[in-house]
């Protein structure tokens, strides 16, 4: 094998990128996840119910929803750390509205307003003034909730109307497939579609991984990460909704810490912290494999701090193994070399 | 000077390494013996800097054996190999910038007080020290931060004396110094050598290579050529072994009549980088960008492209103004811009050959906004085969190419946009002899077809050879124009250099 030459390209082509497919992080974490929703199903009682699924489902809802931009964002390698603030900032706004008494329809689109609104701040911080962003994300999570509690103090607005409240709880006629499920589905198809089939998709993991060449491309990259706070905090606001209506309350501790949650989900479905590497896919198994452990550990009547081990360990462990794997595959390959050249030298 | 029988101080046996598909280096032997310095020579992706990292126990060989005084080795890291005593100095010096010279110096190593402290005075009487064997006055106690690469490499070399490096790899030093700086350099290591240390020098520079070094190895595609005293070959002989063929001619710009104007830069300042610079490039024209390095040849060209902004002035292509400040509209008007750092400019190392070629090309290449992998495999795969870019997989991190190959990737990412003006800045740094004949032919059937195009370059040779016309820029302004008939390495110089020009 001298020169490698075009036409040559095809033969080991198509094995080799099918192993480092099937190698790939994104595919172990889906394995994962399937697995552990398996083993769960036997194992731990009321797991496999049609009930449970859709706790289940209202569970994922908000970290799976706020994972969607925040993984965009992590991939410029930016953070968003604002997320669940503004998320309980929307929330107190609604219970707020609510009590002016305007309608819940024209309440839902403004929340979402108030979330972009958070967003722009954000985005405004990091890309106009060159702040970083995990200083004015942090910084911003005190602020956003903070704001949520002079909105509407250490009370909670509870009378929502029933039909609202009912359709976030409620399932597809009555069967197990709730109905904000067709929400994910459709949230996670444009976003997938927007982060991996389009130029502005592309332009994300340009950036990460560096971005004076992206910007030497013609990438406008402080456009780009703008944008995406935007949509992040209109995520939130969306999500503050949501939340309100599921518990059907209204406060400004809602959805706190939640941040966390997604950032470890984002993490453990493979998105680098430094930017530049992960998929949509991967995350989506972070998310349902995180929350189903989540759900069996609970169900088996473990404590809530418990499962704040879980979620630690399970981030800790995202960042750990994808170079532990790429170490012992990296010693592998070479003592495979070795032995090749032992054997044809005798 | 070593004798022919003495014994290496550092051998290479029979190594092999590979990256994916691409064999990097295979089978090659080589001994570095105490007193002598040998050169490595090769064109880029030949396998040097593999063979480089190596050494530094960066990389670890797939087969073969690195001996050092002749027992084997096996580095899991950098620090082993620092510890057998092999030094390695990069291209880009890498000190830590916030730290004073001594420091760096010291780093790893620091002598300690009684009482575990660093003992600062030992550090800056070390460094002193070390100074005064090279024989070059640099300040300890100064931050490495504004040293001159020259100097930093200096640093860097007193920084292998201190860790007492019995062997000392020097990757491509000279290439961004000037003729002085080298001189320095060079008498530095002919005294180190002559002390007894074992150098591996790397060049594309023939001339060093003859004036610096007794023994030569020559690669060629991942493979060993030769291993030869230098006295024994002439430079013709080396460039017929790297390259395994005669190069005809080096620079083979074809005359063409030029056409339109197409890009009219006028009155362009920018405060503190550059001033009042005015010129015009014409379809099929090559206008090339001379000078010393620091005099805003970069800048001026990144200006016009919109990377970096500038304060008053106009750029005009095709008659109509261009909005400063925006690359976009740079790439819409048919400008392309192939940047002077491949590394950090021009290219996103993480990301795919194809992700690189298609990315200035993304929104042209979507239908109905989507992007589907096979649109943009098919243009890069044209490209990339257009160029002869010697490549595993189009999937490949653009990283694990050789840096000629890279070039080549940079060259049909902007190819790719069919660009009316191409600027190139530097396109042929750390290039080897056969790539850049290659590069220099491309630009010239470009020019040929009605492209108009902007070289910097700090290559007289190349400048001389490629250009119509040649802007001498010094200290931010444009000192001469001058046409290629005009143009000598004299002329050219002494307008670099701020002397009156005699036509």
């Amino acid at each position: 094998m001298s020169d490698i030459d075009l036409d040559q390209r095809p033969a080991n082509n198509r094995s080799a990128v099918l192993k480092s497919r099937l190698t790939s992080w994104d595919s172990i974490i889906l394995v994962l996840t399937v697995l552990v929703l398996i083993i769960a199903s036997f194992t731990v009682d009321n797991f496999g119910t049609s009930r449970n699924f859709t706790f289940m489902v209202l569970d994922l809802l908000p970290i799976i929803l706020i994972a969607l931009p925040m993984t965009m964002i992590i991939v410029t390698g930016e953070i968003d750390l604002s997320v669940a603030s503004t998320l309980g900032l929307t929330s107190s706004m609604m219970g707020w509205l609510w009590n002016q008494g305007l309608s819940i329809e024209s309440i839902i689109p403004l929340c979402i307003v108030i979330g972009a609104i958070c967003g722009v701040v954000n985005g405004f911080l990091i890309t106009g003034l060159g702040l970083p962003s995990l200083a004015v994300t942090i910084g911003t999570l005190a602020l956003y909730r903070g704001l949520a509690f002079v909105v509407l103090g250490d009370g909670a607005v509870a009378d929502f109307p029933w039909n609202y409240t009912g359709w976030v709880t409620g399932t597809i006629g009555d069967g197990a497939v709730p109905n904000v499920l067709i929400l994910i589905v459709v949230l996670a198809l444009i976003f997938g579609i927007v982060q991996h089939a389009t130029p502005f998709g592309r332009s994300l993991y340009a950036i990460g991984a560096n971005a004076q060449a992206a910007h030497f491309s013609g990438i406008r990259v402080a456009r780009t990460k703008f944008w995406l706070y935007v949509a992040s905090g209109a995520v939130a606001g969306l999500v503050g909704v949501l939340w309100t209506l599921r518990y059907s309350s209204a406060r400004a501790d809602n959805g706190a810490g939640l941040e966390l949650a997604v950032v470890a989900a984002v993490l453990l479905g493979g998105v680098s912290i430094f930017g530049g590497k992960g998929s949509l896919p991967g995350v989506l198994g972070g998310v349902v494999l995180l929350t189903a452990l989540q759900n069996a550990l609970r169900l088996e009547d473990v404590s809530g701090q418990a499962l704040n081990i879980v979620t630690g360990s399970l981030l800790v462990l995202s960042v750990l193994l994808p170079n532990v794997t790429s170490a012992v595959r990296g010693n592998w390959h070479r003592r495979k070399l070795r032995q090749a050249s032992a054997t044809s030298a005798q | 000077m070593a004798e022919a029988n003495a014994r290496p101080r550092l051998e290479v046996h029979d190594v092999t390494k590979s990256f994916g598909a691409v064999a990097a280096v295979q089978g090659v032997s080589f001994p570095l013996y105490p007193g002598e310095a040998h050169a490595l020579v090769g064109e880029n992706g030949a396998g040097k800097s593999t063979i480089v990292k190596m050494l530094a126990g960066v990389h670890r060989p797939d087969t073969g054996t690195l001996r050092v005084d002749g027992a084997d080795v096996d580095f899991a890291g950098p620090a082993d190999a620092k510890a057998a005593g092999i030094a390695v100095i990069y291209q880009e010096p890498t000190l830590f910038p916030d730290l004073s010279v001594a420091e760096n110096i010291a780093i790893g190593n620091q002598p300690l007080t009684r009482l575990r402290q660093i003992d600062r005075k030992e550090m800056t009487a070390n460094a002193e020290r070390l100074f005064r064997r090279l024989g070059v006055p640099l300040d300890p106690s100064r931050p490495a931060r504004g040293l001159s690469i020259a100097d930093q490499q200096l640093v860097e070399i007193a920084k292998a004396l201190s860790a007492e490096a019995r062997v000392l790899i020097m990757d491509e030093p000279t290439a961004a110094l000037s003729a002085v700086e080298v001189e320095r350099l060079f008498a530095v290591v002919r005294s180190l050598r002559d002390e007894g240390a074992a150098i591996m020098f790397i060049s594309h520079r023939f001339e060093e290579i003859t004036a610096l070094c007794e023994r030569v190895t020559i690669m060629r595609d991942g493979k060993h050529v030769a291993t030869e005293l230098v006295a024994d070959l002439s430079v013709d002989d080396m460039i017929r072994r790297m390259v395994g063929r005669d190069l005809s001619a080096l620079f083979p710009k074809q005359d063409v009549e030029p056409g339109e104007v197409v890009l009219e830069v006028d009155g362009l300042s920018r405060e503190g980088v550059f001033k009042d610079i005015s010129f015009s490039v014409r379809a099929g024209e090559i206008v090339a960008l001379a000078g010393l390095v620091g005099a805003g040849r970069s800048e001026v060209m990144q200006a016009v492209f919109g990377v970096d902004p500038y304060d008053s002035g106009t750029v005009k292509v095709h008659g109509r103004r261009l909005k400063g400040g925006s690359p976009r509209a740079a790439m819409a008007a048919g400008m392309a811009l192939v940047p002077e750092d491949r590394r950090q400019q021009g290219l996103v190392m993480e990301l795919s050959i194809e992700r690189n070629v298609t990315l200035p090309r993304a929104r042209k290449l979507a239908r109905l906004g989507l992007l589907f992998g096979g649109t943009e495999r098919e243009a890069a795969e044209t490209w990339t085969r257009k160029l002869q870019t010697k490549l595993g997989r189009l999937t490949d991190a653009v990283g694990t190419l050789s840096g000629g190959n890279q070039q080549k990737v940079v060259l049909a990412k902007w190819l790719a946009t069919g660009p009316k003006l191409l600027i190139v800045d530097e396109p042929t740094r750390g290039i080897d002899v056969g790539t850049k004949a290659e590069v220099h032919r491309l630009m010239s059937s470009l020019a040929a077809d009605g492209l108009a195009v902007v070289m910097v370059s700090s290559e007289l040779p190349e400048v001389l050879g490629m250009a119509d016309r040649i802007l001498v820029l010094r200290e931010g302004r444009i000192a001469a124009q001058l046409t290629r008939a005009e143009a000598t390495e004299e002329s050219v110089m002494y307008a670099a250099m701020g002397q009156e020009v005699s036509v």
